[in-house]
């Protein structure tokens, strides 16, 4: 992964809560960690990735983001169900969009959820994998990318 | 008119019901993957719908080509992520009539509906 590659997610984050709030969210500085850390809040979705790169992608969020979004969405239901739909749904729309820069071999699987439980969640082997922390609205989050 | 929004995503259907909810559309069903939209164009008759791609069971492509050979005279606008030309050009030889990038405004996807049925009526 090189810096053009990193842009196009901390672009397609941004975007997501620009485009659905208008209010976009705050990237701060993304950070280079070692394949087999693991880093991730409450909420979890993860994005596998095949095809001409191999590795994944997750948006990682503490559940009082996720509470505030779906307020602002209009979605009345604040419920752990709906905030994992939520967290999937954004890491979905992060990795799709990631697309129109890497093309149609850049392939996404459907999103698997995590709830709780951070330590189970582990980057493939051999990634460089990057962590590309968001504040929207005084919620931190993260989107992690990690990719062959 | 008619319309069956199909997406894995419950937030993302209700989205669509609540920006739908002022326009002269009548929601007649709803399906969380391209399987349940297959046999819901079967049953609830819509005239229009909102087609995500990336679904567990039948995906949205697939989905495309199988509703429309069950009722071919369906719009169907394609409401994805999958933000690359290639996947919208492939959407629309499966038949689609237009493609809508996630994430949406409400304005813009009242747009690209009310673009269809516009079109649909020319």
């Amino acid at each position: 992964m090189n810096e053009n590659d990193l842009r196009v997610f901390i672009d397609a984050v941004s975007h997501y809560f620009g485009q659905t709030t208008g209010i976009p969210g705050k990237v701060q500085t993304p950070y280079l960690k070692e394949s087999e850390d693991t880093f991730a809040y409450e909420y979890t979705g993860i994005i596998g990735i095949s095809g001409r790169k191999k590795g994944c992608v997750y948006f990682t969020t503490p559940p009082k983001l996720l509470s505030h979004l779906l307020l602002r969405l209009e979605e009345p239901d604040t419920s752990a169900e709906l905030k994992c739909d939520l967290v999937g749904e954004i890491a979905n729309t992060i990795a799709g969009n990631a697309r129109q820069y890497f093309g149609p071999e850049f392939m996404i699987s459907v999103p698997v959820v995590i709830e709780g439980q951070p330590d189970r969640i582990r980057i493939p082997e051999k990634c460089r994998c990057f962590v590309i922390p968001v504040n929207w609205q005084n919620h931190e989050s993260a989107v992690i990318v990690g990719l062959q | 008119m008619r319309l069956l929004i199909v997406d894995d995503s419950r937030i993302i259907r209700n989205r669509i019901q609540r920006a739908v909810r002022d326009y002269n559309l009548e929601v007649v069903g709803t399906a969380g993957n391209g399987k349940e939209a297959i046999q819901l164009v079967s049953t609830v008759d819509p005239q229009l719908v909102t087609m995500d791609l990336t679904m567990p069971e039948v995906d949205g492509i697939e989905s495309i080509e199988r509703i429309l050979a069950i009722n071919p005279g369906l719009l169907i606008l394609v409401v994805s992520a999958l933000a690359d030309k290639a996947t919208a050009i492939e959407a629309i030889k499966k038949g689609a009539h237009g493609f809508l990038c996630k994430p949406f405004t409400e304005e813009e996807l009242t747009d690209a509906l009310g673009l269809l049925i516009k079109g649909s009526a020319l």
